[in-house]
């Protein structure tokens, strides 16, 4: 699958330094296990060094625990160990000879679901928890919604504390059962499910002793070969300008890059492309990737387009396929996951963020919001507060170029910033 | 479908020049902080491959606390002058000196809390609004929760509490006049993958990164070089042994690592096999549980 030549990989990066990268994110409610889902699976991977477990152990005593408290290695701000909560997104790493991975650590509470949104926004995989002892609750509900509106490529539902249900496999099926009528109806895609004791390590790194009636992949097997290839799109070329490189040095005196970060589909050297706004034609005559200059580009590669003739190109341009164009438009419809305390205004006017372009943008409607517990849509109450989502109409000052985000990730989403306070207060997916 | 994939190197490579590119296209006056360790070499050239025919369009700037090891800055001047890039130095002997700073007292004295006095100034005084580091979320429990682009008050504090989300790849550099950005291009990187880089990349590296003869003392079970600034305690002895440097920072502070390592594969396999932190060695951090949240909450790197 690696293309050696067209990464412009040299000899040296064959083997060991050949790993893909895999974003994933958690999610469960309060106490589900997941920070010490995360430890079991630094710990066994051994990605935990010897200093952080002596300073788990030492806080773990003080603490009053018997044990050693896997959940402390994750739970990094002061409070949050003062609490024995989670209140924010905390990055994770570890990686095994296949794959590095990243693991956004999101909050289950209630009041964190911005959290999630923010952890399940780059990510290639869920990790849904559930106790084994409750099954599928409204969270699991909502988490399973939120995995489905950012559009996660995979899924994976951990049952958890399956030690505490003395590992029985009607537990586990049960709840498989409910789960995928949830998955099936809002539309979740590629859906596994793994019996698992993080406590215990049961089916973590290591397969389970104790459930034989299991005979599929432990969750870091899981993780290690679930394909992300096909996680970015690339059918249909798109590339927001992110700054435009002129050296005006004597070597390179005619010099003109376009440097972005290919955001969808294939570009390749001779290439007829068009530049939006404008809508000039011209060629790709050559891709430059510091010194190295490469026959093709594709996401999430940062690269610098060279094109054959000099056109009107700036920050905020997004050079597209000749054929295959995005939707142009100013009156967009989108979902939106509120992320700010104070709420959305009607008719309200937000900074607005898409790809490299940035521009006023006014609220025009809110057709409805979602009750993330039943799922159902609200048309009577159409105040959006804090962790609420809703289905809005915004219309912006100029034209923007996307697709929906179904199709693609990066030209479909889109942030709200309040003029005042400068804060992200809205994440858009547009429809 | 025609797939591709590239590397985890490669795919960090990706995002990291993406940031650095967002920096020079949101603000106006960045800057790029420079410690002459690993990691801000490693920031600095993915900063050149990001702008590559043109010049880097930041300075770059050192915090120097004066206790360093000579090769960092014989390393910096040569990397400055090799590659065209405006290096700035500020000294946290003048913050001493003009009284904004106070010397820690005893044997375990550091100035490495000091410098946060300086870099603040000198932000101040230069009007920098971005401020790029090499900070890395492996490396510590509380960077594990900082954002790539972490918002200042005008101060210059951090709020670990009240950060702005940040979603996709829409990295928001707005801001209030007297705040400032501080951006860590390399946030998703881990020890293991820098190492990876630089021998992919066949990045030069100081000298002190590879085994070599030092003079060296063990103080609380880390090894400590000996300075003309450093006091040993009763007890402790100075011996020579062959090391090498995990991490590059205030001698004071650094630990060094007994070690044989004398090539970039020998150093991958050694950070491989090591059971124990590159900070593990850092006084700094030891000083108590939320010692790096303490000390980023005033706007430390
Ligand atoms: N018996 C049992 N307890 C577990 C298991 N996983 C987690 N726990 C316990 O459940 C509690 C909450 O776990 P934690 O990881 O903090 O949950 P989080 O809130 O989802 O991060 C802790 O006391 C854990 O020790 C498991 O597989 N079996
Ligand atoms: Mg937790």
């Amino acid at each position: 699958m690696i293309d050696n030549k067209i990464a412009g990989l040299s000899g040296k990066e064959i083997g060991y330094l050949d790993m893909e990268l895999l974003r994933f994110t958690t999610a469960g409610s309060v106490d589900d296990g997941k920070s010490t889902l995360i430890g079991r699976l630094l710990y066994d991977s051994k990605a935990i060094f010897e200093d952080q477990m002596e300073a788990i152990e030492r806080a773990s005593i003080s603490r009053g625990g018997e044990e050693v408290n896997l959940a402390l290695l994750t739970d990094g701000l002061r409070a949050e160990r003062e609490q024995g909560i989670t209140i924010d997104v905390a990055y994770r790493y570890f990686a095994t000879p296949k794959r590095k991975f990243i693991i956004a650590d999101t909050p289950g509470h209630i009041q964190y679901t911005r959290n999630m949104v923010t952890g399940a926004s780059t990510a290639n995989a869920a990790v849904i928890l559930i106790d084994a002892r409750n099954g599928v609750i409204e969270q699991t509900r909502r988490h399973a919604y939120i995995a489905a509106l950012l559009q996660i490529p995979h899924v994976v539902v951990c049952v958890n504390k399956m030690d505490l249900v003395e590992f029985s496999q009607e537990v586990f099926e049960a709840i498989k059962k409910d789960f995928t009528e949830v998955a099936h109806k809002l539309g979740n895609n590629d859906v596994n499910f793994i019996p698992i004791s993080a406590k215990l390590g049961d089916n973590v790194v290591d397969p389970s002793q104790h459930m034989d009636w299991y005979i599929g992949p432990t969750f870091i097997g899981l993780m290690e070969t679930i394909p992300v290839g096909g996680d970015h799109n690339f059918s249909d070329p798109r590339f927001p300008v992110q700054y435009v490189i002129r050296p005006q040095s004597d070597q390179y005196h005619d010099y003109r890059g376009y440097a972005g970060r290919v955001a969808g589909g294939i570009f390749r050297v001779g290439q007829e492309v068009v530049a939006l706004p404008g809508g000039q034609k011209t060629t790709i005559e050559g891709i430059d990737l510091g010194e190295q200059t490469l026959p093709i580009a594709f996401p999430p590669q940062s690269v610098t387009l060279r094109l054959a003739h000099e056109i009107d190109i700036s920050r905020g341009s997004m050079i597209v396929d000749a054929v295959n164009q995005p939707v142009q438009g100013q009156e967009i419809d989108l979902m939106v996951c509120w992320l700010n305390s104070k709420p959305l205004q009607h008719r309200g006017k937000y900074l607005l963020k898409h790809t490299s372009n940035e521009m006023k943008c006014v609220v025009t409607e809110v057709a409805y919001k979602v009750n993330i517990n039943t799922l159902e849509e609200i048309h009577d109450d159409t105040t959006i507060g804090l962790n609420e989502i809703a289905k809005i109409s915004i219309k912006t000052t100029r034209p923007i170029f996307y697709d929906s985000y179904k199709k693609n990730r990066e030209t479909g989403s889109l942030i709200l910033i309040d003029e005042g306070t400068n804060n992200v207060v809205g994440a858009g997916m547009i429809l | 479908m025609e797939l591709h994939t590239i590397n985890h190197l490669r795919e960090l490579e990706a995002e990291s020049i993406f940031v650095i590119r967002e920096v020079a296209a949101q603000f106006e006056n960045p800057v790029m902080l420079f410690s002459g360790g690993k990691d801000s070499i490693v920031m600095f050239f993915l900063a050149r491959k990001a702008f590559f025919p043109a010049k880097v369009p930041f300075p770059l700037m050192h915090i120097d606390t004066g206790h360093n090891f000579e090769e960092t800055i014989s390393y910096r001047d040569d990397l400055a002058e090799k590659t065209g890039t405006k290096m700035i130095v500020k000294y946290v002997q003048d913050s001493i000196d003009n009284g904004r700073a106070v010397e820690e007292k005893g044997v375990n004295a550091s100035r490495n809390v000091l410098q946060t006095v300086t870099l603040l100034d000198a932000i101040e005084e230069m009007k920098f609004d971005c401020a790029m580091g090499g900070g890395r979320r492996d490396e510590e429990k509380a960077r594990a929760k900082e954002r790539f682009f972490s918002h200042r008050d005008e101060f210059g504090q951090w709020d670990p509490k009240n950060q702005r989300p940040e979603l996709w790849n829409l990295f928001n550099g707005k801001k209030h006049i007297g705040e400032h950005f501080r951006v860590f291009p390399i946030s998703n990187w881990t020890e293991m993958d820098v190492w990876q880089y630089i021998l992919m990349e066949n990045i030069p590296m100081p000298s002190l990164y590879f085994t070599h003869e030092r003079e060296v003392f063990c103080r609380d079970g880390v090894w400590l070089a000996t300075a003309p600034f450093m006091q040993l305690k009763p007890g402790e002895k100075a011996e020579v042994k062959r090391i090498r440097c995990r991490t590059i920072g205030d001698i004071t502070c650094t630990g060094v690592a007994l070690s044989e390592a004398n090539t970039l594969e020998e150093i991958i396999q050694e950070v491989a096999a090591s059971r124990v932190t590159e900070r593990g060695g850092r006084a700094d951090d030891k000083r108590s549980e939320a010692a790096m949240e303490d000390r980023k909450k005033e706007g430390y790197f």
